[in-house]
């Protein structure tokens, strides 16, 4: 009898082991019963972090596999006090930790593509991750065929875009200290859309104001390829002219066409500018892996999505979240954005995986606050109402808007933002 | 006819508790929209934000409504209230109520 009970037991261990080796996401599943279904996300940024967070926070057994490259999350929010050496690296990197005490599985990793037939996401170093919904949240990539000589190896160390805050942000911060008093900082904005509307006035602004106190005989050339400033205008224009007049200088229509690294000179289509610092951010598309997955069935350069899930119009079963997507009528790309479109997108899969009408009245928000100076801070806020008729969100009248004017109680106000928007999106 | 009767209770019960779900989920989905300023379920980090966790439902709805007659000035909330129904409103504030103000 003893004997027997033993063996039992023993085979019961046994037996309970073999199937927890077979789970590959045995850790998820354990904290809320049978799993309701695998979702894969690739990408850990401002998307697809907070997809992760909201995906265990709301569904609790969703088995959820996030991919990211990098080993932290680097943010661009914020990054641009960075560039103006009033910030750290270290104030704008957070880890996956908090993730993954939610029970979030993270792979660090290259993912090469999906195949939507087999349902499985390929990782460069050849694994599969078999999926019943995936995310892809990839941000930008940048076109840089679109800029002649950009693409050049030795174009591509000395100009950098610094729109992908990590190492760029850090080697840009170099090339400015290293610059001579007396140099020149020349900033090129391409046409919108583009990543971050307000960003580029904003680190003109950051790059000023180090100009000021430390090389107060530089300059700061913004060459900007629109007709005009292409957000919150008339606060930029107040700032560039309140509190960096003499270094900001202002040029719309200005569109960088060539560049050459071994004289560092940008050539536009009246004349040529020669820069010490010269900062190209480039026309933008869709993450490389939404081109991939075969996503960009709008001009060939972002994803379209259905607004109640935001998967993607091209491909079924893939959600897209954030800079990828084809916006949405005066929907900015930015990481709130982001965050935003992720909550719909937990929300809908939740609902998608558990056979369950999916919310009919989403809504989402935006918030950019842009930092004229180390303290003073403007806005732009939006509210976009899902629009039964015409299957899109569009911004309510009467509501949003700017700043009043630049203020440090929003100085105050952005830094929180940042402190709650990456716990929102970590689980610090 | 018994049996049919009692059917069709339970599929009342059953489409009243579905409802009920739904509106859960909007209240949850809708407050979500929040968290970026005023945290995760609305327990702000930091003393700059009002956190909303806990705070009774009747004192945010009056709080939104001050912002969006402008009876109480702000840098950006009267800007953001207008974006949303008084109803979506309700729900929001009931939802932060519910929650607990601490983790």
């Amino acid at each position: 009898m003893t004997q027997h009970s033993t063996f039992s037991r023993r085979r019961v261990i046994g037996g309970g082991l073999a199937a927890m080796a077979s789970l590959p996401f045995v850790g998820c599943a354990s904290m809320g019963g049978p799993s309701i279904g695998r979702v894969v996300i690739v990408g850990g940024g401002f998307g697809g972090a907070t997809a992760a967070r909201y995906l265990r926070m709301w569904g609790g057994n969703v088995d959820v596999t996030l991919v990211e490259r990098n080993e932290t999350f680097v943010s661009c929010p914020i990054s641009n006090l960075v560039l103006g050496g009033h910030k750290q690296m270290s104030d704008i990197t957070v880890g996956y930790a908090g993730l993954e005490a939610l029970g979030v599985r993270r792979i660090q990793a290259e993912v090469a593509a999906i195949d939507p037939q087999a349902r499985e996401v390929r990782l460069a170093d050849g694994r599969k991750l078999p999926y019943d919904r995936v995310i892809v949240s990839p941000g930008v990539d940048f076109m840089l065929d679109q800029v002649a000589g950009l693409a050049a190896p030795a174009a591509q160390e000395r100009f950098l875009h610094s729109w992908k805050a990590g190492p760029q942000t850090v080697a840009l911060r170099r090339q400015l200290e290293a610059m001579p008093d007396g140099g020149v900082y020349a900033l090129a904005i391409p046409k919108a859309p583009y990543r971050c509307p307000p960003g580029p006035y904003e680190r003109a602004c950051m790059v000023a104001s180090y100009f000021k106190q430390f090389k107060p005989r530089s300059k700061v050339l913004v060459l900007d390829a629109n007709p005009e400033i292409t957000s919150k205008k008339a606060l930029f224009e107040k700032a560039f002219a309140d509190h960096y007049k003499g270094i900001v200088e202002y040029r719309a229509n200005n569109e960088l066409k060539t560049v050459d690294a071994t004289t560092g000179t940008a050539k536009l289509e009246f004349d040529d500018v020669k820069a010490d610092v010269l900062n190209v951010v480039p026309p933008q598309r869709a993450g490389d892996i939404a081109r991939t997955a075969g996503l960009l069935n709008m001009n060939n350069r972002w994803a379209g999505v259905n607004w109640l899930t935001m998967e993607s119009t091209a491909v079924p079963g893939i959600h897209v979240l954030g800079d990828a997507t084809f916006s949405a009528p005066a929907m900015p790309k930015s990481g709130h954005m982001a965050n935003q479109h992720a909550k719909v997108a937990a929300a809908a899969i939740i609902q998608l995986l558990k056979k369950e009408p999916v919310n009919a009245t989403p809504v989402v928000m935006n918030t950019c606050f842009s930092f004229v100076t180390a303290r003073d801070v403007i806005h732009v806020a939006s509210v976009h109402q899902y629009d039964v008729a015409d299957k899109t969100f569009k911004t309510v009248p009467g509501s949003g808007g700017v700043s009043q004017a630049a203020n440090q109680v929003e100085g105050r106000n952005a830094l929180s933002w940042a402190q709650n928007i990456w716990a929102d999106m970590l689980a610090t | 006819m018994q049996s049919i009767h009692r059917l069709g209770a339970g599929l009342l019960v059953l489409s009243a508790s579905l409802a009920q779900a739904q509106d859960a989920n909007l209240a949850r989905n809708l407050a979500a929209t929040c968290a970026n300023c005023h945290g995760t379920n609305g327990r702000a980090l930091g003393d700059t934000v009002k956190p909303l966790a806990g705070v009774s439902a009747d004192k945010i709805v009056a709080a939104i409504n001050d912002y969006k007659s402008g009876a109480q000035p702000a840098t950006i909330m009267h800007q953001i209230a207008k974006g949303y129904s008084d109803d979506q409103i309700k729900l929001i504030a009931s939802y932060f109520a519910a929650q607990p103000a601490k983790k």
